[in-house]
């Protein structure tokens, strides 16, 4: 059981941080969406912010917590790359990501965040097992 | 303070993100490996989120407005169309080849800037292509 008590902490203080976050500026944390408005609007003060703080949160990874298996060493440059492509074109196609559908949609139980979790989940699932 | 709630924001998501492990995709492919050599870690986060998420919207549910801002902004369309679905089947493909989804994406700028530039430079230039297939001429 211990082994799930740093996803289930990790998990709460998501869950903590996308309601305080709706709460106090009623919106929702989609970060394929922040990183869009951050790219491609006119307005891109607050998510540049965001981002910025999300790289330096992540960036404990290592430094304040232990990975408990290596991060990977550099995988075939073209694999990364066309993982980004479809990342990148498939969650602004599918206006939303682990994020904004899985975590903020499941949690409000929108039925398009539904069907983009189970879609999304099935296909990576169905993608691992073709490519291991 | 809309800019510090946001900052903060992204800083406590981002350390979420480090104490759950999805910043490692090598957890994360482990966790989509659900033939192979399972790790059920990823069930703990989603379901942790979820349950406190939930209790946002309860409590959201009481309120007509956020307390820093005007209105709600949550998104409220519940058609199911075709981006939808083949948007997120091709973002699915994506996470299961490299374990990378956006924020942990992001994240490994600093903690695997080797790959990160690759699948950064990929994840933009995917968001960009559709950006401008679609809203060019409306923006």
């Amino acid at each position: 059981m211990d082994a799930y008590i740093y996803p289930l902490m990790g998990g709460l203080l998501i869950g903590f941080t996308t309601a305080a976050y709706l709460l106090l500026t009623g919106k929702v944390v989609g970060i394929s969406g922040i990183l869009a408005q951050a790219l491609f609007s006119k307005e891109r003060l607050l998510p540049v912010l965001f981002i910025t703080g999300l790289i330096i949160g992540g960036s404990a990874y290592g430094v304040l917590i232990e990975p408990s298996v290596p991060l990977p060493e550099l995988r075939n440059p073209m694999l990364l790359i066309i993982s980004g492509l479809l990342v990148g074109y498939g969650t602004r196609m599918g206006s939303g990501c682990t994020s904004g559908h899985g975590v903020c949609g499941l949690s409000r139980l929108s039925p398009r965040s539904v069907v983009a979790t189970v879609i999304f989940i099935a296909t990576a699932i169905l993608t691992v097992f073709l490519t291991k | 303070m809309i800019a510090l709630v946001t900052f903060a924001t992204g800083l406590l998501f981002g350390l979420g993100l480090a104490v759950s492990e999805m910043t490692n995709p090598s957890v994360v492919l482990d966790f989509l490996d659900i033939f192979g050599n399972w790790n059920p870690s990823l069930v703990f986060v989603m379901g942790g989120a979820v349950a406190i998420g939930m209790l946002g919207y309860v409590i959201r549910n009481r309120h007509t407005k956020p307390w820093l801002a005007d209105k709600w902004y949550v998104p409220s369309r519940r058609d199911i169309d075709k981006n939808l679905v083949i948007g997120s089947a091709m973002f699915g493909i994506g996470w299961g080849l490299s374990g990378y989804c956006p924020g942990p994406g992001l994240t490994a700028l600093t903690n695997n800037p080797a790959e990160a530039v690759y699948f950064v430079g990929a994840l933009i230039a995917g968001a960009g292509l559709f950006h401008f297939q679609n809203y060019r001429k409306n923006s």
